[in-house]
């Protein structure tokens, strides 16, 4: 399983991996906000969390067409289903999770107090952010496999996964960023929608992955 | 160890490709499935190693005891695709399926020297060419042990030493007790194997 995990970040940090694109698309959201909104400092820094988290959300969406169909063009899906009494394919696809997001998504959660200073925040609220982000981005990657999976035989599946997997991340985005305000605006508290985060990686973590496995299966023609 | 499938039927799209197939493998026994495009050996292949259902009938393995219950668990399945990454070196790919798939008798430096690739492994995939690598492929097929090797077109853009390195090493597997089933156009160089002809083209 440890070969996997480093096979695939290997893929994704060589070259045509891809793992760059998400931060370079993280980038020009984040930068290119202040510049339609105005320079409205206060505005900036009351919108920054809720945008940081939107601009994470729609990059880590970016990749994850590849997860499974790299691997279905070239064959090895089918051996990796074959494995399956050997290593259950439900944990081989929590470990092609935990690849692709250290390769593509935990370099946006790095980016984001960088960004964060684009979009005036405090330095509480930037660390807030990071954090959310940092425990809630794994959700994120766990149900888009699961839209990985579904459309997995469709050669143009990209867009179709986003707009499968966009209202089920709804829950993942409104308590980040909830947590993300509570931080710095007084009387809302932070604590709660944090563990509720955490919560709902946790069992987006067993979820997600038998789903995709489930739709691996049945996906092999 | 036996591989055993009874009146058999695979269908793609709701369309049947094949029917009733049957046969019985023992240790060391192959099987060369022949037949014209489109009859059914690509989709037999996969119906065995359980990547497609089938329609009707049985497939099994017996006697392969707690390591291989399932046809799945006791094959090697070789693709028209090769299984492996262009951007990693052929070495990394190996290493790789060794050890997601499990050991066998052979490293994989003595592997990639039986295809005639031993002084490439440090190249990355991508750059060899189609013949090396299907070879790479094949040395795939030694470096983690499995009982039934399932082959589909396994001659794919081999030259002529490197099929009858090919025979060679299903020989070897043979008479190691191991099962072979293989589709292909080509005769193989073995001798005394079963043959199976899919006839009926369904366009």
């Amino acid at each position: 399983m440890l070969a996997l995990y480093l096979r695939d970040l290997r893929m994704g940090v060589r070259a045509g991996g891809g793992a760059l694109t998400g931060v370079l698309f993280f980038l020009a959201v984040i930068v290119t906000i202040p510049f339609g909104v105005g320079p409205d400092l206060n505005l900036l820094a009351r919108i920054g969390p809720a945008i940081l988290w939107i601009g994470a959300l729609l990059a880590s969406l970016l990749g994850l067409d590849r997860l499974f169909q790299a691997d279905r063009e070239d064959g090895s899906l089918d051996l990796l289903v074959l494995n399956a009494d050997r290593h259950m394919l439900a944990l081989t696809v929590l470990v092609k999770c935990l690849a692709h997001w250290t390769a593509s998504v935990l370099p946006l959660v790095i980016a984001a107090p960088l960004l964060g200073l684009f979009m005036n925040m405090e330095l509480i609220g930037i660390g807030a952010a990071a954090l959310t982000l940092l425990v809630g981005t794994p959700a994120i990657v766990f149900i888009g496999a699961t839209g990985a999976a579904v459309t997995v035989a469709l050669p143009r599946g990209g867009l179709l996964i986003s707009v499968l997997v966009l209202p089920l991340v709804i829950p993942v985005l409104i308590f980040g960023v909830t947590a993300s305000y509570g931080a710095v605006n007084d009387p809302d508290p932070f604590t709660p929608p944090f563990l509720i985060l955490c919560a709902l990686t946790m069992f987006l973590a067993v979820i997600g992955p038998l789903a995709a496995a489930v739709a691996l299966r049945s996906g092999t023609d | 160890m036996r591989l055993i499938a009874e009146n058999l039927s695979g269908e793609r799209g709701g369309e049947p490709v094949f029917e009733d197939i049957g046969f019985t493998l023992e240790n060391g026994e192959a099987l060369i499935v022949t037949g014209p495009n489109g009859s059914g050996k690509s989709t037999l292949l996969r119906v065995i190693a359980g990547l497609l259902p089938h329609a009707s009938g049985r497939i099994g393995i017996e006697g392969g005891g707690e390591e291989f219950p399932t046809v799945a668990a006791a094959c090697h399945y070789l693709g028209h695709q090769n299984a492996m990454k262009a951007a990693l070196t052929v070495r990394e790919n190996l290493e790789f399926w060794q050890s997601f798939a499990g050991s066998g008798k052979l490293g994989i430096a003595d592997a990639l020297d039986d295809v005639g690739l031993g002084g490439l492994s440090h190249l990355p995939f991508g750059y060899l060419s189609t013949g090396q690598k299907r070879r790479a492929a094949i040395a795939k097929l030694r470096i983690s042990h499995r009982p039934v090797w399932l082959l589909d077109e396994p001659t794919a853009g081999l030259d002529k030493a490197s099929d009858a390195r090919l025979a060679g090493l299903m020989r070897d597997h043979c008479a190691a007790g191991g099962i072979v089933v293989a589709a292909t156009h080509l005769p193989l160089g073995l001798e005394g194997v079963k043959a199976l002809e899919m006839g009926r083209v369904h366009v």
